[in-house]
Formats: structure tokens, C-alpha cells, sequence
């Protein structure tokens, strides 16, 4: 096989963090070749240089033996280099056709192009309609999108930002049958992930990035998980703990809980049931976009819903506030940590405030107790080995790991009766998943009844005792997670939606 | 009391003209906006130009001079709009605020040598014999450039933002600027020139008010038409043809309350002067009372501060 | 080129650095102005800045003049900055001014020429909800409909004028007063007026309770639950409703608080300096208090220095014109000039700025 893209010695530094340090390596033509690291290893860094969106301050690349340096995305795009981002690439208010249109050089006149869109879709097992506006799509067909407008430009290197994070299992087999479709005909593809299954089924080689540095390649065929996991981290991990112990009563029953969408692309909840029981997780996985952040909205209390569509120990709360829900400890965090479980620009002493000041006493006759909120913030940066200089240090300034040690670990030490977890890891590095995860199943064990509402499946399988799906609003009956195939986890998850295998035979 | 002293015909044609000011800075609004900028120093820029605009003409006693040297006062202005919120990344209320009392003052300041002067007349456009239509003619067909202009500049927007892959890359920046952003385009730069029509827009607005509308220069003689354009766009829900609805209302009430007053209607005087104001919160109130609709219609990043973190 | 990056945290240093830094740039933008005029811009910022302080002729007419003026603005400017804060934005203060004066006023007319001793509390109370329940207008607009309280509580202030334009020609027209608009004068009118307390200083009540304001606005925003709800609403809407605060109550205060303030800031001006309501009662301060709230930083100690030195430009603007013939309308440009040097120079609390490669924007 030929060399299609060469890169040699890149480097880029941003303040007081180099995020690639010479990085080399090369991508062949028609190969599929993953970029594996973990959070924070430098893989966005790296794939943005070779999309033009950032230049390297050193190092160089050569794309079929010319010397290739995009100075933007236009020129990348010019040269034949094509890329589906994992987040930040779709405007909602805009239908698909226009939305493919803004990511090509040279669209065609927008009837023609509805055309080529529909032809392309159907080539490729991607069904799309180019009048809908992106915003009413599932996030499965939102990649679909991003896809479709990479491939009507015919790329040479396609480059996929952890494109699997929103698809069901099913979803994945039939990308995968697209993306090696794709390989046959000459394409190649650049596969970001840090799922070490899915490199092991699909890529002929992969490169490991360890804070900003190539620090191995192998076959991923070659490799057990385990194997590619210590690359990646560089440290033997250990699955957390789990304690055996049967769960007690039912704490939080929801039944019928419906919630009509508040914005215009959201997701309404749909009559969902379930019970968790003392010291019991309850894991609810799904695709991105089907009611994980109404669904923490309505047991948080942020949004409010019928009195006995949710019971503690069998008293409707439904109606009840954040505050009010906190005085009964049950507790909750949100997925988005800057901007929603915390305050970007606010001391973690002032963030400690935000929802401790109830259940620690933080607050007498609505005058605030400075000191004890800081030694409060001191308490949680200790116990959960958050690492930042003090509480007087804004939000905003730690790592994504870190601070959402500090989240976690706020809610965990005031002693919830119900605790309720929105992507719990995300974005955030092995070690502080990690322990994370443990936090989560000590607290179980303790008697509190855990919800975790994520994306990752692994992550479910790991922790939760019973497991729920959550598709376009609606809930899965729970099952006991032990024994669950990914198959069944699947079909749970609303199976493969409107997709089909492509047509690889043709 | 002589209602008879409202000619219907004249009252018509009274209120194109009288929409014309607010139709500009509207229209010119609504593609700031669009960008996802928002930008309420709209009354400080009709005003800048109102009285450049007024300026030059009596100086050069060429109104087409004036309405020029409005449009880039208003421009001038904006840029300053543009540089702080675009550049040094500043809070785009406070300084939309900023943008209109800075340009109250510096209008009056520069206006102090000509109160009381009166313009040289802005001529009517020769249609020959459409404006000798009766009825239409008079309503339609006798009127100066800058009212066909504005219409014109109406069309033109509408089209621009449909049809065109400029207009499609202003409104996808404007929706998300994060995502124009991945996909190589200059958001900053998308923006500052959006900004810049809008001032020109309001301006060029300005100037019809102080060279044809009223026609001299007094200062504070906006009086809160800026403010008045800012509600039209959220009423026209972001769409071009309503900005020309909304101006046209707003017009025909401004107009019918001075006949009332010149009519001599039982009404307090006052009540009739207010009357545009509170017509324009009332419908504001209806519009934002429709809340589906609304939320949809609004470009999502509006006002949102843009940084490109990496 | 020049690039900007995030710092981790706000600048402490800059934060306090940039109002000085912003005045600082506008003295000498100011001074271009002027001398674009044709005046001399070191003696016309002398003039404005020193002059009315320090100048033998001029001290002991001006000095009390700077709390007079000080008064009003810090006393709205407080009340803005809770709302600002909290992302509430009230811009129609001075239509709240001016109802506030007219419901104080309009209490002692109607009880005119009743002497007691309950008259000017009970007016101090009307004024204070006059400016309260025309701020309503726009916070239940906006809890009730979703309306913009920008636009609204903006486009009441014409309202109101047209109310003050009625009012001094009809209702409340000194009936005494040979057929001239305006109403009767408090100031001789003892049980109702607002008497300078001690002489020669220009202190009077409006000045007392805008001193009251800025330590109960301090107690709050740095000891209260309220206060701190407003300052994480105004950071993260998202996770202040995560935090239990309760949006429609919060623009419910903030725009009800800041009315308040800015009606008794009217109501001690009507019935203190200005002396009666009249067509041109209202001077533009509840539009100037916005000026005041930002340079102050949105903190009550900055905007009560900031509000004595927007008083400044006030009293050496006049003395500018008298001394100088430098127009008025220079010093209103002056001010606009100075809010967006602020606001222009704030970058630098929140970003770094490095010379070195751009990247694309």
C-alpha cells in the first residue's frame, strides 16, 4: 500500500500545556488506521492540524508526496481531506441539503444537490431526507448528515471524531460496513476513538497517543482490549470494586412521568416507569439526545412535573423544586459541568454554595457562612483528590477530570438518599473515571439508591445492578444488567432505527 | 373635531414615508441579527446619521452627498460595535447601550451649528406619467429615491439570505458560530461586515429623517425610532417581508396620530403621542407571547459571545 | 498579530485597574475632542476634573453640587446593577424616575397645603412605588410573556415623558402659578420638601439613602443567599435554575428593587433640587446611571465612586461651558466615550493578549 498522508515531527503548544509533541506518523491509502489516547492525549489537537482548523508550530505533512500545510478547513476540504466532528459541525435551524451545502467547496444548485443527496444516502445505507431541518433529527441521523457531506466531496482521507458515542450498537455494525466499504474503494480513514473494541473490529493499525506523544503503533487485531488499554494509559487498571449485597426497599418510584419538550429541539419524556431500590444502581443508557437531560431535569426537580409521577418512599415530589428535593436528599448531577452543575467563573467555595448550602448548613436566615462553605469545598477537593491549588480557585481552571471529581464528590458527601448522574465520566481522563465509578458503587453500597443516565455502555455494564434504555423520550422496562448481550442491550436501545446494512455488494 | 381634514390618499402616502426611517434601521437590523449579533445602539446610529447626513447636505447642499455620508457615519459607528464585541469580545447589551448614548451626544455635539437651518429638498423621483394615476399615482408613484430603495433593500435581503450562499453562510453563523467555526468560516469577520451594513441601514435611515421626514435637525429627533426598529425585528420574527409589515404599521399608527392630534380628537394630546410606543410593546407582547414560534425564529446564537478556543 | 486567550480566572489586578484604566484613556481621547473643538484640551480637563474641587472661585458653589448630582445616580445605579448582574436588563430607569416623582409629588399636591409630619415619609413611600410599579410593567411582561424587558422598559421612558408633559400642563399645574406650565414649588412648601440637611454640603435625603443603598446592595451581593443567586444567575442561568433559584422571582425583584430606587431617587429630586414637576423635570440621569453601573463594575463601593465622578463631569461640564464655551452635548459624548473605553478594556481581566501566530478565526 502506498502512503497517503505523512506526518512528520508535529508539534503544537498552547500555555502551559503541549498538546502534540512530535508526532509522527502515516496513514495509507484505502487503509483504516486509529488514533487511539485518552482524554486529553492530544488526538483533537492533532486531527484539527491536519484539518486546518489549528497550525502546528513545528513539524510537516505530505499528502500523496506534496507537501500539504492547510492554512483553513477549505483548503483541507480542496485537497481532498474530509471530516465528521463529534460535536460542533450541524446548525439546528437549517434543513440537511443546507447544512451539507455549508460544509462543500462548490455546491451544487440546491435542487441538484437534494438529489445527489438522496442517490448518495441510499448508496451508502444512510437514508436521508434533505428537506428536514437538522434540529427534528436523532443524533444518529445527525452523523448521518456529517457523513453524507463528506462523501458527496469524494475525500481521499476521511477523518471520524469518536463517532460511535451516539449510535446504538446496531448503528455502529452498519457504520462499520459503510466506513469498510469506503476502504475498499480506496478511501481512507483516520478513526479517532478510545473504544478498544471497535479499533480491534475495524482498524488495520493504530497509533497510541499518550499526552501529546506517539508512544506506540500496532495491528489492533494483534491485541487483547486489556493490552491496548495499557498502551493507552501507560498503567495497569483495575475494574472498580463492586460489593455484593442485596438492594432494600424501594427509595424513588417513578411512574407515567411524562414532560413535554421546553425547547424547540428537544426531546419530550413519554410516560416513563421505573424504581430504584436502597443501595441499588440503576443504569439508563441510550443514545445521545433521547430525554437524558429532561429526564435529570424532572427527577432533579429543575423541571417540574405531575406530584405523583415521582415518589420518594412513596410521598409525591413531583412537583417540588431543586431546593425543596434537596431537603429530602435527593441529590443530582448534570451532565454539562461548565455552565450547569457548575459555575465557569465562581470559586469552588462559591460552587460548593450552589447546591450544598441546604443539606450542610451553609446558609442561616438566607445569610451566607463563608467559612463554612469553604471548609466544605476544602472537605470534597480532599476526599475526592481533586486537584486544583484551593477553593478560592474559579471553576473553569480545573481539568475536565478534576472538576468533575469535585461535582461528583459534592453531591456524594451530603449523604443523598437518591443520588441521580448524568454521564457521569464524560470527557474526563481514565484515573478520574475510574475513581469516579468507585465513588458511585461506595455510595450504592452505603444504602443510597444511584441513577446513572449515560452514554457509555461499558461504563453501565460496569456498575449498574439493572439496566434501562432510554429512546426518543421513552423508557425500556429495567433488566437485570448481568448476562445482558450487546445485542439485547441494543434492541433496548431502539435496534438500528431507520438504518439499513449498506448495499456492499452492488 | 374635522375628520375631514384626513385625506385618506394623503395619509397613505404620508405613511410610506413615515415608515421609511424605521423600515431601514429594521432591515438592516434583522441581517445584524441574523449573524447572531445583536446590536441595540441601533437610536445612537439613526441619529449619527441623522445628523451627518443633515450635515453634509446643507454643506454641499447635495442631499445624495448627505444620504452617502449618513450611510457611512452610521457604518463608522457600528464598527466600533463591531470592534469591542467582535474583537475584545464586550458584552453586546452594554455596549449597544454604549453605541446609543455615545452617539445622542456626539450628534448633538456636532448638530450644535445647525438648528433651525433648513435642508436642501430631497426630489421626488420623476415617474412621469405613473405618478399622474389617480389615487395609485399619488399613493404609489410620488415619492423619492429612498423610499423605493428601502423596498427595494427589502427585496433584496429577503433574496439575499434565501437564495444566496453568502446569505446561507450568514445565517448558519448566526445559528451556530462554534460550527461555521470547525468548518473554516470567518466568523469575526462574517460579523463585522453585517455589522457595518446594519449601521450603514440605520444611518441612511437617520438621514430620512432629518432630510426629508421632518425635515431639519433637532437633537434627540429620533426619539426612540431605533428602539422602535429593534422591536419591529423580533415582531417580523427574523423575516424580511415582516420587517416590511411591521414598519408599514408602525408608520400608518405614527401618521394617524398626528391627524388625529392635527383633528383635534377629544384624546389627550399626550395619549396620541404615546400611542406609538405603546403599540409597538403591545404587539411585542403578543409576538413573544407565542413562545413555540418565537424561540424558533430567533437566531440561536444571538448575543452569544464568540471565542475560537483553540 | 495579536491574540487573545482565556485566562483560567478572572484578573483580580485588572479588574480594579481597568475603570481607572478606561478614564485615564477617555481624559485623552476627551482632550483630542476638544481640541478638535478648538479648545485647549489641557485647560478644558482641568476645568472638568479639577476645577469645580479645587479651584478657589468655583469650590464653594460646586462641592455641594457633586453629592447633589452624585445622589440620584448612585441611588439608580445600585439598583441597576442587581438586575445587570443578574443578566435582568433594566434600561428604563429614567421613566421610573420620573413616575416615582410623580406619585411622591403628587401625594403632597393632593394633600397640599396640609402641614404634618407623616407628609414626606408617606410621600418618600409613593415615589418609591410609583417608579416600583412602572418597573413592573416590563417584569411581569417579561415572567408573564417572555417579552423583551430591554425594549419594554425602554420604550416606557417615552411613555412616561408624555405622562410628565400631561401632568405639568394639567393636573398638577400650580393652580397659582399665572397659567405656566409646572407645578407648585415643594421646596416652599416645608412639610414636603427635601431640605439640603447640613449646609453647605448639598447632602439631602436622596444622598442619605443612596448611601443606605450602596451598603444594603453590599450586604447582599456579598452575605445573602439573594445576592448570591443574583450574581450565579447572571453567570450561569443553567445551573442557578440547577441551584433552585427561581427565575420569574428574581426578574420580579431585580426589576422591582431597581424601579424602587429609581423612583425615590426622582421623588427626593422633585421634591429637593428640582422643586417642582415640569415638562423638562427629568435630566437624563436614569440613562447616565447605566453609565455609572458599569464603571463602577457592577459593585456597590465602585459605583458609588464611579457615580461621584460621573457627578464630576456634570458640574465641570457646566463650568466648561460657562468658562469655556465648550457645548454640553461634548460632555454627554465624554461619558458615552468613557462606557466604551470600559467596556473595551475589560478585556484584558478576562483574556490574556499574546503577540504571536493567529490562528483562523
Amino acid at each position: 500500500m502506498t502512503s497517503l498522508l505523512t506526518v512528520e515531527g508535529l508539534t503544537k503548544a498552547y500555555p502551559g500545556v503541549v498538546a502534540n509533541d512530535r508526532v509522527s506518523f502515516d496513514i495509507a491509502e484505502g487503509e483504516v488506521h486509529a488514533l487511539l489516547g485518552e482524554n486529553g492525549a492530544g488526538k483533537s489537537t492533532l486531527v484539527k492540524m491536519i484539518y486546518g482548523l489549528v497550525q502546528p508550530d513545528a513539524g510537516r505533512m505530505t499528502l500523496r508526496g506534496a507537501p500539504y500545510a492547510p492554512p483553513e478547513p477549505s483548503a483541507a476540504r480542496a485537497a481532498g481531506v474530509a471530516m465528521v466532528f463529534q460535536h460542533f459541525s450541524l446548525f439546528d435551524a437549517l434543513d440537511v441539503a443546507e447544512n451539507i451545502a455549508l460544509g462543500m467547496e462548490t455546491p451544487p444548485p440546491m435542487r441538484r444537490l437534494a438529489a445527489r443527496i438522496r442517490e448518495v444516502s441510499e448508496t451508502y445505507g444512510l437514508p436521508l431526507n434533505p428537506d428536514r431541518l437538522v434540529g427534528d433529527l436523532s443524533a444518529g441521523e445527525r452523523q448521518r448528515v456529517e457523513i453524507i457531506r463528506c462523501l458527496l466531496q469524494d475525500p481521499r482521507l476521511l477523518i471520524m471524531d469518536e463517532p460511535t458515542s451516539v449510535l446504538t450498537p446496531q448503528e455502529v455494525d452498519i457504520l462499520f460496513a459503510t466506513l469498510r466499504k469506503l476502504a475498499a474503494e480506496g478511501t481512507a480513514i483516520l478513526y479517532i476513538s478510545h473504544k478498544l473494541e471497535e479499533i480491534r473490529t475495524l482498524c488495520d493499525r493504530a497509533t497510541i497517543l499518550r499526552l501529546g506523544k506517539v508512544v506506540d503503533s500496532c495491528n489492533p487485531r494483534e491485541k487483547t482490549a486489556a493490552e491496548l488499554a495499557e498502551m493507552m494509559v501507560g498503567a495497569k487498571l483495575t475494574a472498580p470494586a463492586r460489593g455484593g449485597g442485596t438492594p432494600g426497599d424501594v427509595v424513588l418510584e417513578v411512574s407515567g412521568l411524562s414532560l413535554p419538550s421546553s425547547t424547540p429541539f428537544g426531546t419530550s419524556l413519554r410516560d416513563i416507569s421505573f424504581t430504584v431500590r436502597a443501595g441499588e444502581i440503576l443504569g439508563i443508557g441510550g443514545v445521545a439526545g433521547n430525554g437524558q437531560d429532561e429526564l435529570l431535569a424532572a427527577l432533579s426537580g429543575e423541571a417540574q412535573v405531575a406530584p405523583d409521577a415521582v415518589n420518594l418512599k412513596g410521598q409525591p415530589i413531583g412537583a417540588l423544586g431543586p431546593s425543596p428535593r434537596r431537603r429530602i436528599a435527593v441529590l443530582a448531577a448534570p451532565e454539562e459541568r461548565l455552565g450547569h452543575a457548575a459555575a465557569p467563573d465562581m470559586s469552588l467555595t462559591e460552587n460548593a454554595l450552589l447546591t450544598a448550602a441546604i443539606r450542610e448548613g451553609l446558609a442561616a436566615r438566607g445569610f451566607l457562612k463563608w467559612p463554612a462553605a469553604r471548609a466544605f469545598a476544602e472537605k470534597v477537593i480532599e476526599a475526592f483528590d481533586v486537584r486544583t491549588p484551593g477553593p478560592g480557585n474559579a471553576a473553569r481552571s480545573l481539568s475536565g477530570g478534576n472538576l468533575q471529581k469535585f461535582v461528583i464528590g459534592r453531591e456524594v458527601l451530603q449523604r443523598p438518599e437518591v443520588l441521580v448522574v448524568n454521564q457521569p465520566t464524560w470527557g474526563v481522563d481514565a484515573s478520574a473515571a475510574a475513581s469516579i465509578r468507585q465513588a458511585l458503587l461506595d455510595l450504592a453500597q452505603s444504602g443510597t439508591a444511584v441513577i446513572v443516565i449515560s452514554q457509555d455502555l461499558d461504563e453501565l455494564m460496569e456498575i449498574s445492578d439493572r439496566f434501562a434504555a432510554l429512546n426518543e423520550g421513552r423508557l425500556s422496562p429495567p433488566r437485570p444488567a448481568q448476562g445482558l448481550t450487546l445485542e439485547e442491550i441494543g434492541l433496548m436501545m431502539g435496534g438500528a432505527h431507520d438504518m439499513e446494512v449498506a448495499h456492499v455488494a452492488e | 373635531m374635522d375628520f375631514g381634514a384626513i385625506n385618506p390618499v394623503v395619509l397613505i402616502a404620508s405613511l410610506m414615508v413615515a415608515s421609511t426611517p424605521i423600515l431601514l434601521a429594521a432591515i438592516g437590523e434583522l441581517v445584524v441579527e441574523k449573524s447572531g449579533v445583536l446590536n441595540l445602539g441601533v437610536e445612537g446610529m439613526m441619529i449619527t446619521g441623522a445628523i451627518c447626513g443633515f450635515a453634509i447636505a446643507v454643506e454641499t447642499g447635495s442631499p445624495a452627498l448627505g444620504f452617502l455620508a449618513a450611510m457611512l457615519g452610521g457604518a463608522v459607528l457600528s464598527l466600533v460595535f463591531g470592534v469591542l464585541t467582535q474583537v475584545l469580545m464586550s458584552n453586546q447589551v452594554a455596549t449597544g447601550l454604549a453605541l446609543t448614548l455615545f452617539g445622542l451626544g456626539l450628534s448633538a455635539l456636532i448638530g450644535q451649528g445647525y438648528v433651525g437651518i433648513k435642508p436642501p429638498a430631497t426630489d421626488r423621483l420623476d415617474l412621469g406619467p405613473l405618478s399622474e394615476i389617480p389615487v395609485l399615482g399619488r399613493i404609489l408613484f410620488s415619492h423619492d429615491l429612498i423610499v423605493y430603495l428601502s423596498l427595494a433593500l427589502v427585496a433584496g435581503v429577503w433574496a439575499f439570505l434565501r437564495y444566496t450562499r453568502a446569505g446561507l453562510i450568514l445565517r448558519a453563523v448566526g445559528e451556530n458560530h462554534d460550527a461555521a467555526h470547525a468548518l473554516g468560516y470567518h466568523v469575526v469577520r462574517i460579523r463585522l461586515a453585517a455589522i457595518a451594513f446594519g449601521g450603514a441601514c440605520a444611518g441612511l435611515g437617520g438621514a430620512y429623517l432629518s432630510l426629508v421626514r421632518v425635515p431639519q435637525w433637532t437633537e434627540g429627533m429620533t426619539a426612540g425610532a431605533g428602539w422602535i426598529a429593534l422591536a419591529i425585528v423580533v415582531f417580523a420574527s427574523w423575516r424580511a417581508g415582516r420587517v416590511l409589515l411591521g414598519a408599514y404599521l408602525f408608520g400608518g399608527v405614527a401618521v394617524l396620530q398626528l391627524n388625529l392630534q392635527a383633528a383635534g380628537l377629544a384624546v389627550p394630546v399626550e395619549l396620541l403621542s404615546a400611542s406609538p410606543y405603546l403599540v409597538t410593546i403591545l404587539v411585542l407582547v403578543i409576538m413573544s407571547a407565542d413562545r413555540g414560534r418565537a424561540a424558533v425564529a430567533a437566531p440561536a446564537s444571538l448575543g452569544r459571545v464568540f471565542h475560537a478556543s483553540t | 498579530m495579536i491574540r487573545l486567550e482565556k485566562r483560567p480566572q478572572p484578573s483580580r489586578a485588572w479588574t480594579v485597574a481597568t475603570p481607572i484604566l478606561a478614564v485615564a484613556l477617555t481624559m485623552v481621547a476627551g482632550g483630542l475632542m476638544f481640541a478638535a473643538l478648538g479648545k485647549d484640551p489641557v485647560e478644558a480637563i482641568r476645568t472638568i476634573f479639577w476645577d469645580p474641587l479645587f479651584n478657589e472661585q468655583f469650590a464653594s458653589y460646586s462641592r455641594p453640587q457633586l453629592l447633589v448630582k452624585a445622589g440620584p445616580l448612585v441611588l439608580i445605579a445600585i439598583g441597576l446593577s442587581l438586575g445587570f448582574r443578574a443578566g435582568i436588563w433594566n434600561i428604563g430607569a429614567e421613566g421610573q424616575y420620573i413616575m416615582g416623582a410623580l406619585a411622591g409629588a403628587g401625594v403632597a399636591l393632593a394633600l397640599y397645603p396640609l402641614e404634618a409630619w407623616f407628609l414626606f415619609p408617606l410621600m418618600v413611600i409613593a415615589g418609591a412605588l410609583g417608579g416600583w410599579a412602572w418597573a413592573m410593567i416590563p417584569a411581569l411582561l417579561k415572567t408573564r410573556f417572555r417579552t423583551n424587558e430591554i425594549l419594554v422598559s425602554l420604550l416606557l421612558v417615552y411613555v412616561a415623558e408624555q405622562i410628565l408633559a400631561s401632568m405639568s400642563l394639567g393636573l398638577m399645574r400650580n393652580p397659582e402659578g399665572g397659567g405656566f406650565p409646572g407645578s407648585r414649588n415643594l421646596q416652599q412648601y416645608p412639610a414636603a420638601a427635601n431640605p439640603e440637611l447640613i449646609a453647605g454640603t448639598g447632602m439631602h435625603w436622596g444622598v442619605v439613602a443612596g448611601f443606605i443603598a450602596v451598603i444594603t446592595a453590599y450586604i447582599l451581593l456579598n452575605r445573602h443567599m439573594l445576592g448570591f443567586q443574583i450574581r450565579l444567575t447572571g453567570q450561569s442561568p443553567r445551573a442557578a435554575r440547577f441551584a433552585g433559584v427561581n427565575p420569574n422571582a428574581l426578574v420580579l425583584f431585580c426589576l422591582g428593587t431597581s424601579g424602587a430606587l429609581a423612583g425615590l431617587a426622582g421623588l427626593f429630586e422633585v421634591a429637593g433640587p428640582a422643586g417642582q414637576i415640569s415638562i423638562d423635570f427629568n435630566q437624563g440621569y436614569g440613562f447616565t446611571a447605566i453609565i455609572v453601573a458599569f464603571l463602577g463594575r457592577l459593585h456597590p463601593v465602585g459605583i458609588l465612586l464611579a457615580g461621584l465622578l460621573m457627578a464630576l463631569t456634570y458640574i465641570g461640564g457646566e463650568l466648561a461651558q460657562f468658562m469655556l464655551g465648550i457645548p454640553a452635548a461634548a460632555i454627554q459624548a465624554f461619558q458615552g466615550m468613557l462606557l466604551f473605553f470600559l467596556l473595551g478594556v475589560d478585556v484584558l481581566s478576562n483574556y490574556n493578549i499574546r503577540l504571536g501566530r493567529r490562528e483562523v478565526a
